[in-house]
């Protein structure tokens, strides 16, 4: 994992890493720190491509890290447009990179 | 739908935010804070540097430590304060006096304050290039929350694009963190950040190439190099270029005050340059032209956080008296004091005439 092991200020106890969880990106089995952003697990795990643009088809990452941008909306657990620079990593989620518009599953809910 | 209601509504948690929110608990109001981020701390925890600025201000200690000197402080009022994170305030509705928030995705909610304090801090420019849009052209902003704040290498090879002072500490900070700094770009003929910071990535070997700009950016699907260009003294491109190879483009290229719950609430509104932006009119009290709203920090044109903290307090202390609070406002001239040492001489001088612009005596009653 591209992780920042050496520092001669902040010390591993400073960066905001919660217990090691599981999840996986497109199909595949990651680990990452629960607590802290989707996108920094994924940054972590070497994966820099988020999303893709509707019209354009052109690849978006990670860039503004405030939920302000929209480079880094993910489908998350079936939920599309998910901010996950600020989204908190949860054990067994589901990250699925972002075609498109992406598309909610809204039946469940309008049968409620 | 969630609804909370308080006698004072500061939105943003970063120096000026929690300084406010702070001076406003200390009188007894009931205060809540509002914070989009995950942690509360703002600009403030991404700093690994020891700051400037004066005593008062906690200059000599690291940034993320006078975080920690903020929050035990609000700790010490803990009854008058309510914190919620990972909420953004995403409107303020005048006919209502209502603010709406979102919490995470998919949680919306209310708020009613009988009066606010915004303290949003600053939003991160972009200079347009083709290719700006692949995965690696990073905010400053971005690879300081990756790298200071969650521990991830952001990249192997950086080219930074900015010798203010961003730019400059950003740089420092990547090496720290074990990065290489291909080479700071910067359009100006000179540096913008304080040379302290510049001598420290010049020691360690890292071009800063002055009347340079960014062409393009390069690569399949991700940033693979760019294309730098020199310019000359009319910014035109010279003619020479030179291809350098990187993962990451940081940009930190400037800031603009976030402003827009200012313009919600019809503050009165003027361009500053010298204060970077659109920022609202303010009296000595720091409220704006609309009498339940005060603002501080970069919000209300992009300084440092020991101004910050001041104007926060400011702030706090002001909103807290208007409700009635026994505020000692005899602190206020004492803070004035401070914010005008901390914006005296040459450095202060851009400061002073931005401000100077914007500020009134008093608001007509
Ligand atoms: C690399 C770097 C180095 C620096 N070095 C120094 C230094 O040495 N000395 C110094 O004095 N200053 C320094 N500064 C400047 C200093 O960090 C800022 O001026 C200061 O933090 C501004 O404080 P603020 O509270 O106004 O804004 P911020 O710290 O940006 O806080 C604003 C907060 O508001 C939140 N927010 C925004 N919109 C909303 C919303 N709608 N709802 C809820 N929350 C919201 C944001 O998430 C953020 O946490 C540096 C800055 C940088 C980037
Ligand atoms: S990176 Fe900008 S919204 Fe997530």
């Amino acid at each position: 994992m591209e992780l920042i092991e050496e520092h001669p200020v902040l010390e591993q106890s400073n960066f905001r890493r919660g217990d090691k969880v599981g999840f996986t990106f497109d199909g595949v089995a990651m680990e990452g720190f629960g607590g802290a952003p989707i996108a920094a697990a994924l940054h972590a795990n070497g994966v820099r491509i988020y999303r893709e643009t509707p019209v354009m088809n052109r690849a978006r990452g990670f860039f503004c890290a405030i939920g302000k941008c929209s480079s880094c909306f993910m489908v998350v657990d079936g939920i599309p447009n998910v901010r996950t620079c600020v989204t908190p990593l949860e054990a067994g989620m589901k990250v699925e990179t972002q075609r498109g518009k992406g598309q909610a599953i809204i039946a469940p809910i309008l049968q409620e | 739908m969630t609804d909370f209601t308080a006698d004072i509504l500061v939105v943003g948690g970063g120096a000026a935010g929690l300084s406010a929110a702070s001076e406003a608990a200390s009188y007894g109001s009931k205060v809540l804070i509002v914070e989009s981020d995950l942690e509360l701390g703002g600009q403030l925890v991404k700093q690994t540097h020891k700051f400037f600025g004066s005593k008062d201000e906690y200059a000599g200690t690291r940034g993320y430590k006078i975080a920690d000197i903020l929050l035990d402080e609000i700790k010490e009022n803990g009854q008058n304060v309510r914190i919620l994170t990972n909420t953004a305030v995403t409107g303020y509705y005048m006919e209502d006096n209502t603010f709406t928030a979102m919490r995470g995705e998919e949680s919306y909610m209310r708020i009613k304050a009988r009066k606010a304090i915004i303290a949003t801090g600053a939003q991160e420019r972009l200079i347009p290039f083709p290719n700006n849009d692949l995965p690696g052209v990073y905010g400053a902003g971005a690879v300081q929350t990756l790298m200071n704040v969650y521990g991830v290498t952001p990249g192997r090879r950086v080219l930074m694009v900015g010798a203010g002072n961003i730019g400059l500490i950003v740089s420092y900070q990547l090496m720290q963190a074990g990065v290489e700094v291909a080479a700071v770009v910067e359009a100006m003929p000179k540096v913008g950040g304080y040379w302290v910071h510049a001598a420290k990535i010049r020691r360690l070997g890292v071009p800063i190439l002055l009347r340079h700009s960014i062409k393009e950016a390069f690569g399949e699907k991700v940033i693979e190099g760019a294309v730098i260009m020199e310019l000359d003294d009319k910014f035109a491109p010279t003619g020479k270029e030179e291809r350098v190879s990187c993962d990451v483009i940081c940009m930190a290229v400037g800031l603009s005050p976030t402003t827009e719950l200012l313009s919600h609430a019809g503050c009165k509104m003027k361009y500053v340059p010298e204060l970077c932006g659109f920022v609202a009119e303010r009296d000595r009290t720091m409220r704006t032209s609309n009498p339940d709203f005060w603002s501080a920090g970069d919000a209300m044109g992009i300084e440092e956080a020991s101004a910050a903290m001041v104007e926060g307090r400011i702030a706090g202390l002001c909103a807290a008296q208007s409700l009635g609070f026994p505020a000692r406002m005899e602190k206020l001239d004492e803070y004035w004091a401070r914010l005008d040492h901390l914006r005296a001489g040459e450095v202060g001088e851009k400061i002073r005439s931005g401000i100077g612009k914007v500020t009134c005596g008093a608001w007509e009653a």
